[in-house]
């Protein structure tokens, strides 16, 4: 054979080789045969199916290894749903792997370019047609009909005006007034300096005035850690200094970097970490940022106490609390 | 041995030889590692035990926490820190340490019940501290509310301990372990002690009522029968897509190997 | 005529008379596909996606959209007398009180994994074999277009549950949003109708996810299939084909058996899947409150690389007039990702320019035969892993006993270096896998077997190819590097010479090849010694 053809070149498709099934009439039959088993597995599928719908209590478990203890109606309606359609597809496949014809045909491909008079006479349409509709001609009409359909697809823009409200000052300010009173969260208990140890966190909100209720909103930019360490602990300049209360400090919650929850806090290093990407914060140096892609140190809360002993804020937050925007620092 | 000969050459002998010999490093290692000591310490009033504890404090603390436990450069300064402490470091096998290069892991406890308690009573006889507290005491299941448990321990423990309890990752290899599988009194204790890198959790910032629904919410999640089947680790979307690519693509790509070969 | 076959006359006849389908519809049945695994993996995209219409709509029947607050009632005790938003509290009930509820939540999920994986796998392929080239370029654009808006898709579908850790991600979408400039706190406050987290975004979502999205998909996935048949599908070189045939199974009765049987086999796996994996476990989570957060917070797979970029990104921020330049959020979030899917939708018009090839390719490439192409492929994928691992930096660290510092190091090194050193290394494999096919065509096959010649010498036997193989080795196409066009016939500087040079010196390293053997090697191979 390779001595007909020059070496390297096609040697046409290769002989086709028959399957069992094609000359042998018994590997036929056990072929069908095995189709038609593959097929009544999925009917038991879905008779699993019915039956885990059915009959078995959605509150009933059942041990399987590497699974657990699972939820048996759940763990049956699936492995029933899973196996109907399963078995449908295998034995389909092994149908046609098996039975069907398995010649390779061939088909030919036409070049995707169009004859050339094909390309000459649609030109030579739009052409004349283009000429007929006369825009080249007149162009007063070409012009104002930009302008009107161009106006009009600026109409729905205007309508989704009323989506939201403009920003104004809402990210600059909190419920953190001058003299609000910290409390847990939850519970909304006031909080005095001795019920924080040197070494412990506070998870803290601001106290509403009564009536208001606390929305999601409120807890996006008003949450605050309030964290004890020893006061000489401190590596802060006078002003930060006295934003503390011996050893207190108060951070915004917020992370300024993406505006995930920075709660976790390590007691041995004193440093804050943000679980979504890794900013580091020390909580000696008023949460500046030590490690990852923060640009910004946490907005510092003035703490003090009242006239009962609790602890307040002594003034809003000095700077907009969260992640970074555009007008931040205007 | 003739056996043994025979089949010198087959081509399983290597890695049978290789599994033997790592199995037998292995044994010999684990044997090695067993706690040898297990003396037992009878049933003494205080004064003894606290002289007790202080006996096996100058055996198996002193070396790095000093002889008063005042500290000694490795150990810091035991002085204040409670029975409660104590107990949760030396019962849970934290203490003494094995292997400091990471941070102070849970291990098998090196002394029993009685010489932990001895242990505790020597260092809360030292200056006052949290007292420890045992199991039968907290009726977490009686006073905890486990819905209050779950949004305390997603608003105050989830941050480290990961939403499912399974611990989590802090700066510079350190970790916050899982809270799973760990007693009652324990869970109890490393809130009031902030052991290690762990902050304190003072009792009227979380309130004893409070720590008992978090307990309970834990003690329910340890337990819960899995409701969609296998767990997965419960570390979220990272192994969900590595089990879509391994398992589902790739049986899925296996299907289609199968499917386009021809048949025989 | 048998009773079946009049009935059959009659449907026929009923439709013809109305639309005269006749001559299609036996010119569709008799199309030719070719078969090949990977040639599957656009289908496994194409089943997910509608066992993804089919099981979402069934999710929608139980559903709120809504993120007004409610009090949970259901029978999940944990969750017990909570206040959450109904979104989360109807995914809840779909889960814990609706027969079958979990479970089609589960292969939903499920579904848009392996829709994603597949969608990725049949990109690679795509790729790697050379079927974006002429005439299917805007296939190809499509193919992105399709990704970009599946990984959107995605990432808004999980998070309608208004779960815990689906609201971080939102959380963080909306910052990305905050931080473009002049427009970012307009934008924000326009999607979310208000401050985050708001009481809108949740509905807005649903409508996008629901129906805006899934008709873009249907109209696009419409229009890639046409395409597809259309142009009729691609095909590997080898015996018998040819870049004017397609040789394959025609449609009825092969390729229907094996393609409609392969949709139920993609069903029934990811059903499986559905029901012993447990995925997206929302009573864990609880309902979002922008105060928590859980260690190990990640978005699906899919936009691992996005989280592990930003996690990655030195903390720049830069102040113009006062005003703040979040760099280290837009870099990695939006110009990053937009350079990607750019250069990604613009690649086979930038091969093309390379290698000066304007004519129609039908016959895939074999990987090895187009180096740089391959080697930028391997580039691509070891950037894509190195920011994917970084976006699960926290779990690497606590299930290998690792320290996130440093694996974030080696992430924010290793994604500048280890990519440029893929392509070298692929390139270098893609030569050597040429030199071995060279030296295949020209001695043969090693069979290992040593035979001693008469007087003495030991020479292993090689087994001459079949003519098949060595077809299969020799019918690429090796183009020749084009020159730059410095100047014309008559001497005139070319104005766009820097272009032109630039042009040549990228065809040059594109054509750097194993010369293939010819025949005429081959005949003089024969002539000579073994």
């Amino acid at each position: 054979m390779s001595k007909e053809l020059a070496p390297l070149s096609d040697p046409g498709l290769p002989e086709h080789i028959h399957r069992k099934a094609d000359v042998d009439l018994k590997a036929a039959k056990k072929a069908e045969r095995q189709v038609g088993i593959l097929f009544l597995f999925s009917v038991l599928g879905t008779l699993l199916f019915i039956y885990a719908y059915l009959g078995i209590d959605e509150d009933a478990f059942i041990f399987v290894p590497v699974l657990g203890s699972t939820n048996a109606h759940q763990l049956f309606l699936g492995l029933g749903l899973a196996m109907a359609l399963f078995f449908i597809g295998m034995a389909a496949v092994h149908w046609a792997k098996t039975l069907m014809p398995d010649h390779e045909v061939i088909d030919y491909r036409k070049e995707q370019r169009s004859k050339d008079e094909d390309r000459e006479d649609f030109v030579s349409t739009v052409k004349d047609r283009a000429l007929e509709a006369g825009l080249g001609r007149r162009p007063f009409i070409k012009r104002t009909m930009l302008l009107s359909l161009g106006l009009v697809g600026l109409s729905p823009v205007l309508l989704l005006g009323d989506l939201g409200p403009l920003p104004g000052n809402d990210q600059k300010e909190t419920n953190w007034k001058s003299g609000t009173r910290l409390v847990t969260d939850p519970g909304d208990r006031p909080i005095r300096p001795s019920d924080l140890e040197v070494g412990g966190v506070a998870q803290v909100q601001p106290e509403l005035p009564a009536g208001k209720v606390r929305h999601l909103d409120d807890i996006a930019k008003d949450s605050v850690l309030l964290i004890r360490i020893r006061p000489e602990e401190f590596n802060l300049d006078a002003e930060r200094l006295s934003w503390t209360y011996e050893g207190i400090i108060a951070f915004s919650k917020i992370c300024s970097h993406m505006g995930c929850a920075v709660a976790l806090y390590e007691q041995t290093t004193k440093h804050l970490l943000c679980p979504c990407h890794q900013s580091t914060f020390d909580v000696t140096r008023a949460a500046k940022v030590i490690f990852g892609p923060s640009a910004r140190a946490l907005p510092q809360l003035a703490i003090t106490v009242d006239s009962q002993g609790y602890l307040v804020a002594k003034q809003p937050f000095s700077e907009p609390v969260g992640p970074s925007f555009w007008g931040r620092n205007k | 041995m003739r056996f043994i000969s025979k089949y010198r050459r087959h081509r399983f002998a290597g890695p049978l030889l290789l599994l033997g010999a790592l199995l037998f490093a292995g044994l010999t290692y684990s044997a090695a590692q067993a706690v040898t000591e297990q003396a037992t310490l009878s049933q003494s009033d205080k004064a003894t035990l606290i002289a007790e504890g202080k006996e096996i404090f100058a055996r198996g603390c002193s070396s790095c926490h000093g002889l008063n436990a005042e500290g000694a450069g490795v150990g810091p300064s035991l002085i204040g820190v409670g029975a409660a402490s104590v107990d949760f470091q030396v019962a849970t096998g934290r203490m003494p340490v094995a292997d400091m290069s990471q941070q102070i892991a849970r291990k098998e406890p090196v002394y029993n019940d009685q010489e932990v308690a001895a242990l505790a009573a020597y260092v809360a006889s030292l200056a006052p501290g949290p007292a420890a507290v045992t199991n039968e005491e907290l009726a977490w299941e009686r006073d905890g509310n486990m819905a209050q448990g779950g949004e305390l321990f997603r608003n105050n423990c989830a941050m480290c301990h990961n939403l499912a309890g399974q611990g989590g990752a802090l700066t510079r290899g350190k970790y916050a372990p899982t809270v799973m599988g760990v007693e009652v009194k324990h869970i109890y204790e490393a809130m009031i002690t902030g052991p290690q890198a762990m902050p304190v959790f003072s009792e009227t910032i979380l309130t004893p009522q409070e720590k008992l629904s978090i307990i309970k919410w834990i003690k329910h999640a340890e337990t819960e029968p899995q409701l969609g089947g296998a767990a997965l680790g419960r570390t979220g979307p990272v192994t969900e897509g590595l089990v879509s690519w391994l398992l589902g693509l790739g049986l899925l790509i296996g299907v289609a190997v199968w499917l386009t070969a021809k048949a025989r | 005529m048998s009773a079946r076959e009049r009935v059959a006359g009659q449907v026929a006849n009923y439709v013809d008379e109305r639309t005269g389908s006749a001559k299609w519809l036996k010119k569709t049945l008799t199309k030719v596909f070719p078969d090949h695994w990977s040639f599957m993996l656009g289908e496994i995209v194409l089943y997910s996606f509608i066992i993804l219409l089919l099981t979402g709509t069934f999710l929608t029947f139980w559903y709120d959209p809504s993120m007004r607050e409610v009090e949970y009632e259901g029978s999940y005790q944990p969750l017990s007398g909570l206040k959450m938003s109904a979104a989360y509290a109807s995914s809840l009930h779909i889960s814990f009180d609706i027969r079958g509820g979990l479970l089609m939540r589960q292969i939903h999920h499920w579904a848009a994994l392996i829709f994603m994986a597949a969608m990725v796998a049949h990109l690679m392929r795509v790729f790697f074999t050379g079927a974006f080239r002429k005439p299917r370029e805007f296939n190809w654009i499509i193919g992105v277009g399709l990704l970009t808006l599946g990984i959107v898709e995605g990432f808004l579908g999980y998070s309608l549950p208004d779960d815990l850790l689906s609201g971080t991600g939102i959380r963080i979408a909306e910052a990305i949003i905050q931080a473009i400039p002049v427009v970012g706190s307009y934008l924000s406050f326009f999607i979310f109708g208000g401050a985050f987290p708001g009481e809108m975004f949740i509905q807005r979502i649903y409508v996008v996810h629901i129906l805006l999205l899934p008709g873009i998909f249907l109209a696009l996935i419409t229009v890639h299939l046409m395409l597809v048949w259309y142009q009729k599908h691609t095909q590997y070189p080898g015996p018998g084909r040819t870049e004017r045939n397609v040789v394959g199974y025609p449609l009825m009765p092969t390729y229907m058996a094996k393609a409609g049987g392969f949709f139920f086999i993609v069903f029934g796996v990811t059903a499986f899947l559905g029901a012993v994996a447990s995925i997206n476990p929302i009573w864990i989570y609880g309902p979002y409150n922008p105060g928590q957060i859980g260690a190990g917070s990640q978005p699906d797979w899919y936009m691992g690389w996005l989280d592990g970029l930003v996690r990655m990104s030195p903390p720049l921020e830069a102040y113009i007039f006062g005003y703040t330049l979040s760099l280290n959020i837009l870099i990695p979030g939006l110009i990053i990702p937009g350079i990607i899917f750019t250069g990604m939708a613009l690649y086979p018009f930038i091969e093309s320019w390379i290698t000066g090839d304007k004519r129609e390719h039908h016959l895939l490439d074999r990987p090895r035969n187009a180096p740089n192409r391959t080697a930028l492929g391997a580039m691509s994928i070891t950037f894509m892993l190195v920011t994917l691992i970084n976006g699960g930096n926290d779990l690497l660290a606590t299930h290998f006993d690792l320290s996130i510092n440093q694996i974030m190091w080696f992430s924010r090194i290793g994604v500048i270096v280890l990519p440029p050193l893929a392509f070298v290394i692929t390139k270098r494999i893609c030569l050597s896998l040429q030199r071995a096919d060279r030296e295949l065509v020209l001695h043969g096959r090693e069979t290992g077997r040593l035979v001693m010649l008469p007087h003495g010498e030991f020479i292993e036997v090689h087994e001459p190819l079949s003519p098949e193989k060595a077809y299969l080795l020799t019918q690429h196409e090796q183009l020749p590097a084009l020159e730059a066009n410095i100047s014309n016939e008559y001497g005139v500087k070319n104005p766009k010479v820097i272009r032109s040079k630039i042009r040549s010196r990228l065809s040059r390293s594109q054509a750097e090849q194993i010369v293939k053997p010819t025949a005429n090697d081959v005949k003089e191979l024969e002539g000579g010694h073994h």
